[in-house]
């Protein structure tokens, strides 16, 4: 379709040939056409979205009480609960979130604000782009090596903190391309400002760019943690286990205890025969769905803390 | 405004950096501490009923999982200052980590394969072999199906065997006075120890069968599979029909010797041939020098706790041979029975122990 503008400002053609028909019945059609099919798009996303959560709830609900999130898992579903799982997922994402964030942000500002437009950046560019599409067990067998096997005197093996690592990894390259989208959208007339008063990169960076991105910064970084939340490949490849029934202690030794996560318990209940567990697998589903909330709770109010202050 | 950071968020900002630089540094600090202590042995109390401490990592197969995960809760309820672990990654996923020195007890649905017997030779890994419990691979079909009562071994290999392979589509194939209607078969995902043995059970070689069949790591989705089609077969643990007697039909196994249902009698005593199999653990010998896994082994042979396997869905062994298995223990006998030959068929357990 060539747009009037562009014909007018070829020489090549001339404009009082091209005619314009306000069809407007005709355009407005289709625009309520275009307008349907977007709502029935909502409408169908929605209602499977719905359909889950109202499935998972009718079965899950019932199951959730005091007993349920302060238990450790057990062989009876009547006893089983979920305290190890939701402390070891805890734990995990707190880690997550100290590792990934100054790294990730870091990565993305200097690839933004330092490097733009070089060859390296360009090559580092696609390298992320590739690792973000990478599937998360292929992070799962690098932690396994480098992790828990090489980094064994680190790490003591199959332990929280090879857990939070590997997934460091996996959320890191999400991390850095939110990083760099956001710092994107903030204008270049804003850094030339900075530079016309003399300030120096960093000085920019740090006074103008970074305060303007960074309700988009952790936007992106709590979006990335809560695809982190919901791994469960990862974790088994190196080694977090399924059965647990102590707490770390809430000390550096923690780093250092092994655990498990509630997508790992969500899986194991869901495999096993007894129809109870399949229940406690639904309830478990709705802790994980608060927790995944909460989280993005916790970015939405960060988002508009730093937006009123702006 | 948009040129400076508000003093709020400069705090803000302050706090997460050395938050995060903590962390860190406190990861570093960690290693120079805790290097070469092995496990994380937290100090005993000595107020504890018992006195053992330490931990007992164990991993393995899923299917010896439930009876992993009921032995190690109630012997943490005995013994409250062991940390006792499972994992379940599979029967050979637990032997490489088993092999690699990584743990000290792990499950298996088969006996070790050959290059797992390698593997640990290479690592200098002795381990015992310990079965049990019984599991009986249930052959089921829809309620609806009123003529497959029971199927001898060479017709339930005409139906697997890797020659079946889209020739084979309707039951009248199988058994000249069955109906002609089509054959929808449901089986075990082929990295599963379940696969191993009933491949070696029914084909006659291990991990070879027809592709062209609905194949599930997850039995309960083979359980929904066969409910909602009324021409179906599936083969999936004893635990998983008995969960869903409602939903599916056993068949009887022929193996040679008449008809014979599975049950927990005749999976016990060896009459549901061949489909019936031992569940093991292999415990490392060097593990087994420390007393808590050496009591964790003993606790899975416990008559007394034999309960605890019926619990979950499988087979107690019968007391004799849970004397005999003790005795390996008690010798440290190293080494498998099955002379590292992978899933073997057809032979009583007494006998081999």
């Amino acid at each position: 379709m060539t747009l009037p503008s562009q014909a007018f400002q070829d020489d090549s053609l001339d404009f009082k040939e091209l005619k314009f028909f306000p069809d407007l019945p005709k355009r407005y059609k289709i625009d309520s056409v275009f307008k349907f099919a977007s709502w029935a798009a909502v409408v169908i996303a929605l209602s499977v979205l719905s359909i889950l959560l109202i499935e998972v709830a009718i079965d899950g609900l019932s199951m959730i009480n005091w007993q349920f999130l302060t238990s450790y898992p057990s062989r009876k579903p009547a006893d089983a609960g979920i305290l190890s799982p939701i402390v070891g997922t805890i734990w995990v994402m707190v880690l997550v979130a100290l590792f990934s964030f100054p790294i990730g942000v870091g990565a993305g500002i200097f690839l933004e604000e330092f490097i733009a437009d070089s060859f390296l950046e360009n090559v580092i560019e696609v390298n992320i782009a590739n690792l973000a599409a990478v599937p998360s067990i292929i992070y799962g067998l690098l932690g396994l090596q480098v992790f828990v096997r090489w980094l064994f005197p680190l790490t003591q093996g199959r332990t929280i903190i090879s857990g939070a690592l590997t997934l460091t990894l996996l959320v890191l390259p999400i991390i850095i391309i939110a990083t760099r989208e956001a710092l994107r959208a903030v204008p270049g007339s804003m850094r030339q400002a900075g530079f016309a008063l003399g300030a120096t990169r960093w000085q920019v960076v740090r006074d103008i760019v970074f305060p303007q991105a960074l309700p988009g910064i952790l936007t992106g970084t709590i979006l990335a943690l809560s695809r982190g939340i919901g791994e469960t490949a990862p974790l088994i490849t190196i080694g977090a286990l399924t059965y647990v029934a102590f707490l770390p202690p809430l000390s550096l030794e923690g780093l250092h205890s092994t655990f498990s996560v509630l997508p790992i318990q969500i899986f194991n209940w869901v495999s096993r025969p007894q129809q109870e567990f399949h229940l406690l697998a639904a309830g478990a589903i709705i802790v994980l769905m608060v927790l995944l909330l909460a989280m993005n709770g916790i970015a939405i109010y960060l988002r508009n803390r730093f937006q009123i202050t702006r | 405004m948009v040129f400076n950071i508000q003093p709020k968020q400069k705090v803000f900002l302050t706090s997460l950096a050395v938050v995060s630089l903590i962390a860190t540094a406190c990861a570093g600090n960690q290693t120079t501490t805790s290097q070469g202590t092995g496990n994380s042995a937290s100090p005993a109390a000595t107020t504890a009923p018992s006195n053992l401490s330490g931990s007992v990592l164990i991993d393995g197969s899923s299917t010896v999982f439930p009876i992993s995960e009921a032995m190690a809760e109630e012997f943490q309820k005995a013994n409250p200052n062991v940390k006792v672990t499972v994992g379940s990654s599979g029967t050979g996923g637990g032997f490489k980590k088993f092999c690699n020195d990584e743990t000290d007890i792990t499950g298996a649905s088969r006996p070790i394969k050959p290059s797992e017997v390698e593997l640990c030779k290479k690592n200098n890994i002795e381990y015992i072999e310990l079965p049990v419990a019984f599991d009986g691979l249930t052959v089921v079909v829809n309620p609806k199906n009123e003529f497959a009562k029971c199927l001898t071994v060479p017709e339930l290999k005409k139906m697997w065997e890797p020659a079946a392979q889209g020739k084979i589509k309707s039951w009248n194939q199988i058994r000249s006075d069955f109906p002609d209607q089509p054959l929808g078969l449901y089986g075990a995902g082929t990295d599963s120890g379940t696969y191993d043995y009933f491949t070696a059970a029914i084909v006659g070689k291990e991990g070879e069968s027809r592709g062209d069949f609905t194949a599930s790591e997850d039995d309960n989705v083979l359980v929904q599979g066969v409910a909602s089609d009324v021409n179906g077969l599936a083969f999936f643990g004893f635990a998983y029909y008995v969960q869903n007697k409602e939903k599916v039909r056993a068949v009887a196994i022929d193996g040679g010797n008449g008809c014979v249902e599975p049950s927990a009698e005749t999976i016990s005593n060896g009459t549901y041939q061949p489909l019936s199999r031992p569940e093991f653990i292999y415990v490392k010998k060097k593990s087994l020098e420390r007393p808590e896994v050496e009591a964790m082994a003993k606790f899975y042979i416990n008559p007394a706790n034999a309960n605890l396997i019926s619990e979950v869905g499988y087979v107690p062994l019968p007391a004799d041979i849970e004397q005999r298995v003790a005795v390996r223990i008690a010798e440290r006998k190293t080494g498998s029975v099955f002379e590292g030959k992978g899933s073997t068929t057809g032979v009583k357990l007494k006998d081999l122990l």
